[in-house]
C-alpha cells in the first residue's frame, strides 16, 4: 500500500489533483466556519444544488467540457436559486426552511432532465459531465487543478481580509450596522464565497455533497475551540486532510466517485471531535463534570 | 441645543403602521427613558432612529445635521436577546468590537486599542472576565459587556434597548453608574425601559409612547397619572401601585 501511495505521488497528475483538493478542503473549511455560524447551512446546499443545471446549460449553449463555461453557469443558477429563497420567504408565508426545500428539488430535478437529455442527444464530448453529481477528482486535469488552486487561495485571502468584519455582521448585525459596516455587502460577499467554493469544488466533490465540505469540517472544529480564528483555520486544516484522504482513496480504488470519499473522512473527523473535543466534546465534558 | 430630531416618522411592518407621526426632539445633555406598553414600538423606534430597519417616512438630525453624516456620534447597546451568546468569542473581543471603526476596515487591532477595551471591562468591574468565552457569563455579566462595548465606543449619544430587562442589582448598579457618568460628561442618552417604578429615579426626560408619542418633557411634568392612563390605555392593572410609581423611589 506504501508502494502503491508512492508510485501516486510519482504521478505528476496525482500530485495535482492532491494540491487540489488540500487548498479546496482548505477554503472550505475555512468559510464553512462563517457559514455554519451564520446558520446557513442549507442555504449552502441549495446553491450547491442549484449548480447542476448551469452546469448543463453551459455546455449544451458551447457543446464542449470546457471547465470555465460550465463554472460559469454553475455560479448563475446558484445566484439564481439564492435569490429566488430569498424572494419566497420574503413575499410569502412560507418559510425559509420549506423555501429552501422546493428550490433545491426543482433545480436539481431539472439538472438531471438536463443532464439525461445530454447524454441522449450529445453522442461527443459529454462523457464525464454526470461526475459533476457525485464528483470525480481523477478526471481533473492539470488546468483544472490549477483553476482550483488559485482561486482556492483567492477565496482563502479575501476570507481573511475580512475576517472581522465577518466576524462583527454575523455576531450582532445591528452593532455591526451602527459602527458604519456595511452589513448587506458582507452577507453578499460571503455568498459569493460560498458560490465559489460550489462552483470550483463542483468537480471534485459534486453537487450533492459539496456543502458538508463546507459545514462539517466547520463543526468539527467549534469542538475544538471557542475562539473564531481559531476555528477557522481548523476547519480549513480540517477541510484539507478531508480532501486530501477522499482524492487518494477514489484514485486508489478505481471508479470510487470522490465526493463521498471526502464526506465519509470530514465525517469521521467531525465523530472524533464531537467525542473528544476540547471546548464542547462529549467525553472531555465528561469527565470535566467528574 | 437639540441632540436629536425626529420628524414625521413612520415605520411599516406587514403594510401595518407600527410607528406613525412621530416627532419629537431631545435636548443635549439629557437622560431619557421611553416607556409605554407591551407593542408600543419601543425598539422599533430606537432601531428605526438608527436606520437599522426601513422608515416608511421621516428624518431623523443629529445636532441639527443628517443622521448619516453624524453616525459616528453615537453608541448602541442592542437587546441582550439578539444576539447568539454561543458564537465562539471572548469578552475582550466582543468589548473590541467597539473599536472596530477606530481599528479601521481589514486592520487587526493594535495592542492601545486592546488597552482600552481592557480599561472599559474593567469599568464596568469585568476584567477579571476578559478572556471568558461568552456563554459562560452570567445574564448580567453579558449586559456589562455590552455596556463596555458602547464606552469603547466613546461615543457622544448612547441608544440603549431595555439594559435593565434580567440583571442582577450589580448590573443595575453599573447601568446606573455608567448613565450619571455620561450625564456629567454632557453626553446625551436614550433607554427603552419597561419598569415604570423606577422611571422617576432614572431619567430627567420621558417618552410616552404608544405607536405615536402621547407625551415627551421632563420626566416632573410628563410622568402623570393622566398622561399614563392615556399611554397604557385600558391594560393599566398596575394603577393600583400608581401613587408609588409617581412618588419614585425617594
Amino acid at each position: 500500500m506504501v508502494d502503491f501511495i508512492s508510485s501516486l505521488l510519482g504521478s505528476a497528475n496525482f500530485r495535482w489533483v492532491l494540491t487540489g483538493s488540500l487548498l479546496l478542503g482548505f477554503a472550505s473549511g475555512m468559510i464553512g466556519s462563517f457559514v455554519l455560524l451564520k446558520k446557513q447551512s442549507l442555504i449552502s446546499d441549495a446553491m450547491a444544488h442549484a449548480a447542476l443545471p448551469g452546469v448543463c446549460i453551459g455546455f449544451m449553449i458551447f457543446q464542449e467540457k470546457s471547465l470555465p463555461v460550465l463554472l460559469i453557469g454553475a455560479a448563475l443558477t446558484s445566484l439564481i436559486a439564492t435569490h429566488l429563497i430569498q424572494l419566497i420567504v420574503n413575499h410569502s408565508r412560507i418559510k425559509s426552511d420549506a423555501a429552501i426545500g422546493i428550490i433545491i428539488s426543482v433545480f436539481f430535478g431539472f439538472g438531471i432532465v438536463l443532464l439525461t437529455f445530454i447524454q441522449q442527444n450529445f453522442t461527443s464530448n459529454q462523457a464525464g459531465l454526470d461526475s459533476f453529481i457525485f464528483g470525480q477528482a481523477a478526471s481533473l486535469i492539470r488546468s483544472d487543478v490549477q483553476l482550483i488552486a488559485v482561486s482556492s487561495i483567492i477565496l482563502v485571502f479575501i476570507s481573511t481580509l475580512c475576517f472581522k468584519e465577518f466576524k462583527i455582521s454575523i455576531f450582532d448585525p445591528s452593532f455591526a450596522k451602527n459602527i458604519g459596516i456595511n452589513v448587506k455587502f458582507f452577507n453578499g460577499l460571503l455568498l459569493a464565497l460560498v458560490v465559489g467554493i460550489v462552483v470550483i469544488g463542483i468537480q471534485m466533490v459534486g453537487v450533492v455533497l459539496i456543502a458538508s465540505l463546507l459545514i462539517t469540517p466547520a463543526l468539527a472544529a467549534r469542538y475544538w475551540t471557542d475562539n473564531l480564528s481559531v476555528m477557522a483555520w481548523l476547519g480549513g486544516i480540517f477541510g484539507s486532510i478531508s480532501g486530501m484522504t477522499g482524492a487518494i482513496s477514489s484514485t486508489m480504488i478505481g471508479d470510487l466517485p470522490t465526493g463521498p470519499m471526502i464526506v465519509l473522512s470530514a465525517s469521521v473527523i467531525f465523530f472524533i471531535s464531537l467525542l473528544l473535543g476540547k471546548s464542547k466534546g462529549l467525553v472531555t465534558k465528561a469527565v470535566k463534570v467528574r | 441645543m437639540n441632540a436629536i430630531t425626529v420628524q414625521q416618522l413612520k415605520v411599516i411592518y406587514d403594510k401595518q403602521p407600527v410607528l406613525q407621526d412621530v416627532s419629537f426632539q431631545i435636548p443635549s445633555g439629557s437622560l431619557t427613558g421611553i416607556v409605554g406598553p407591551n407593542g408600543a414600538g419601543k425598539s422599533t423606534l430606537i432601531k428605526a432612529m438608527l436606520h437599522l430597519i426601513p422608515r416608511k417616512s421621516g428624518d431623523i438630525h443629529v445636532f441639527d445635521k443628517p443622521y448619516a453624516q453624524q453616525k459616528h456620534l453615537i453608541g448602541y447597546v442592542p437587546q441582550r436577546s439578539e444576539v447568539d451568546w454561543d458564537f465562539p468569542t471572548n469578552a475582550l473581543d466582543v468589548v473590541l468590537m467597539g473599536r472596530y471603526r477606530q481599528i479601521g476596515f481589514f486592520k487587526r487591532a493594535k495592542q492601545e486599542e486592546i488597552n482600552w477595551a481592557k480599561s472599559c471591562l474593567d469599568k464596568v468591574g469585568m476584567l477579571d472576565y476578559a478572556n471568558r468565552q461568552i456563554s459562560q457569563l452570567s445574564g448580567g455579566q453579558q449586559q456589562r459587556v455590552f455596556l463596555a462595548r458602547a464606552l469603547a465606543q466613546n461615543a457622544s449619544i448612547y441608544f440603549m434597548d431595555e439594559p435593565f430587562a434580567g440583571v442582577d442589582a450589580q448590573t443595575e448598579k453599573a447601568i446606573i453608574q455608567l448613565m450619571k457618568e455620561w450625564k456629567e460628561e454632557g453626553k446625551t442618552v436614550l433607554v427603552v425601559h419597561h419598569d415604570l417604578q423606577t422611571v422617576k429615579d432614572y431619567f430627567d426626560h420621558v417618552l410616552l409612547l404608544n405607536k405615536t408619542p402621547i407625551q415627551y418633557g421632563e420626566t416632573q411634568k410628563v410622568f402623570t397619572l393622566n398622561n399614563l392612563e392615556r399611554t397604557y390605555g385600558g391594560k393599566i392593572s398596575f394603577l393600583d401601585k400608581t401613587p408609588a410609581i409617581l412618588q419614585g423611589g425617594e
